[in-house]
């Protein structure tokens, strides 16, 4: 049922103005890069510091205000025989694929016009997956406040400290405990954080982690191999099902 | 077809719908009415799914719908308020629920085809007036000739033409035999529809009745009567 549903979210959703602009946007920025730097892995790294601003912000604002504003729609479906999951799941999925799909066709194309490398490759899996994340987290901040402004302020805190305060943390404690080896503390707790552990994957597939002092040579050890790769997707992962299935659970008790 | 057995509802401090019993049979319409907050749309919103009671039971079609779904085929619900996606066209917006209803052959086009919905079908519906977008929300309510049919407010924003047109729909559905349910601030509506009236006050039933036997031959009009009856509702809340 889910996919029926899904269809139309998805096609309503990839006409909407804002995900063209965010299409559009990704597309001028990435070209512009590639042009200046006339090399699509410089651009990858470019791109990157970027992407990881823009995706989990716009993944979060854009996501909380399409579940609010589509409340009126979710009554629709909820008064139809159809079971709660079948619309969350629809609402979820609608959402992330056009965002994904935006992004893929806006950032993803100049990129893969220049050649299909590896760290292209990383960087828009990383990317969808970043989308899936923050989409999750989008849906929990809005499932669980019934106030839209709230919802907003909630996902506004959530992009924030996953994005600047977090790190933010981390300089702390490395200026402040700089004596003592933190390289396996700061290895774990990076890893926390999807929007770290997405560069971090990126980045050792540039090879500038020797840049990185013993701290890159640490994540390069570890996220390099089989075993790194493998933990690291069950982390982003997890960042999906985990926001994703307590979302669900509160809808599925959800007063409309 | 539609009882409810004790229903409570809470919002935080706030009682919404204390212990309320109602029965509701097929072939008639009945008029839902109260002052703002008095639990209406809770109500409404209980019976369709929306809204999931603290404490208390509804039956519809004598099952209790208890965490099942699969009651809502026999519900058609036409909303006071469709603000639907603004991208998504009429026709699209139809398409939906004839997929997940795919158990339903044929479709009631009656009031698509009166309210020249044909015209309009290829428009986004973030274009439509206010209007259009509840002629469309009325269309959808009976596109499956259900057994049920719950109408919140349904003719707040109809011009008086389309608001005949509804009407006569609503009366020929209760000569089918059907249930259905009117959810309005307007005494003379429910007045010219309704059989009878469940006139809910601060989360209670003031009265649950024919409207013949509230109004009991003394000639008032209903609102007369239903202001008799709020003057001396601390003795008549049941």
């Amino acid at each position: 049922m889910s996919s029926k549903i899904l269809k139309y979210i998805f096609i309503e959703l990839i006409r909407n103005r804002f995900i063209i602009f965010y299409a559009i946007f990704l597309f001028v920025l990435s070209s512009a890069i590639i042009y200046i730097g006339h090399d699509s892995s410089k651009a990858v790294v470019t791109l990157l510091n970027l992407i990881l601003f823009i995706i989990p912000l716009v993944s979060l604002i854009f996501g909380t205000i399409h579940f609010y504003n589509s409340e009126e729609f979710i009554q629709l479906l909820l008064t139809q025989p159809v079971d709660r999951k079948s619309i969350f799941l629809a609402e979820y999925l609608g959402i992330a694929f056009s965002l994904s799909l935006a992004f893929i066709a806006g950032a993803g194309l100049p990129l893969i016009y220049y050649g299909i490398t590896v760290p292209v490759m990383f960087l828009l899996g990383t990317g969808v997956i970043l989308t899936f994340i923050f989409v999750s987290l989008a849906f929990f901040s809005s499932v669980i406040n019934k106030d839209k402004v709230k919802g907003i302020g909630l996902s506004v805190i959530i992009w924030l400290f996953m994005s600047v305060i977090f790190d933010g943390i981390i300089f702390v404690i490395l200026f402040a405990f700089n004596d003592y080896p933190l390289e396996k503390f700061i290895l774990i707790f990076t890893s926390l954080n999807p929007v770290d552990l997405s560069r971090i994957l990126i980045l050792l597939q540039i090879n500038i982690s020797a840049l990185m002092g013993f701290t890159g040579a640490l994540f390069r050890d570890f996220f390099g191999s089989a075993v790194g790769m493998i933990t690291a997707f069950i982390l982003l992962m997890t960042w999906i099902f985990i926001p994703g299935f307590v979302s669900m659970k509160v809808f599925n008790k959800k007063n409309f | 077809m539609i009882r409810t057995d004790k229903l409570y509802k809470r919002y935080g401090k706030f009682e919404v719908l204390k212990s309320i019993d109602i029965n509701l049979g097929k072939g008639q319409i009945t008029g839902l009415m109260g002052p703002n907050g008095s639990g209406k749309s809770t109500l409404l919103k209980s019976i369709l799914g929306l809204v999931i009671p603290d404490s208390g039971k509804i039956y519809v079609k004598d099952s209790d719908i208890k965490n099942k779904f699969d009651y809502r085929k026999y519900i058609g619900y036409m909303p006071q308020i469709a603000n639907y996606p603004e991208n998504l066209k009429v026709k699209e917006l139809f398409k939906i629920v004839k997929d997940i209803r795919t158990d339903v052959k044929e479709y009631d086009v009656e009031l698509f085809e009166n309210f020249k919905l044909g015209e309009i079908e290829n428009k986004n519906f973030g274009q439509l007036s206010g209007g259009y977008k509840q002629r469309v929300t009325a269309a959808i309510a009976f596109l499956f000739s259900p057994e049920i049919l719950i109408l919140d407010e349904p003719t707040s924003s109809l011009d008086p033409v389309s608001t005949e047109i509804l009407k006569d729909k609503i009366l020929k559905s209760k000569s089918l035999g059907r249930l259905v349910i009117v959810c309005s601030h307007l005494v003379p509506e429910v007045s010219e529809l309704a059989d009878r009236l469940v006139y809910l006050i601060e989360g209670k039933i003031l009265f649950n009745d024919k409207i013949s036997n509230l109004i009991n031959g003394s000639g008032e009009t209903l609102g007369k009567t239903i202001s008799r009856f709020l003057q001396n509702k601390t003795d008549k809340i049941i």
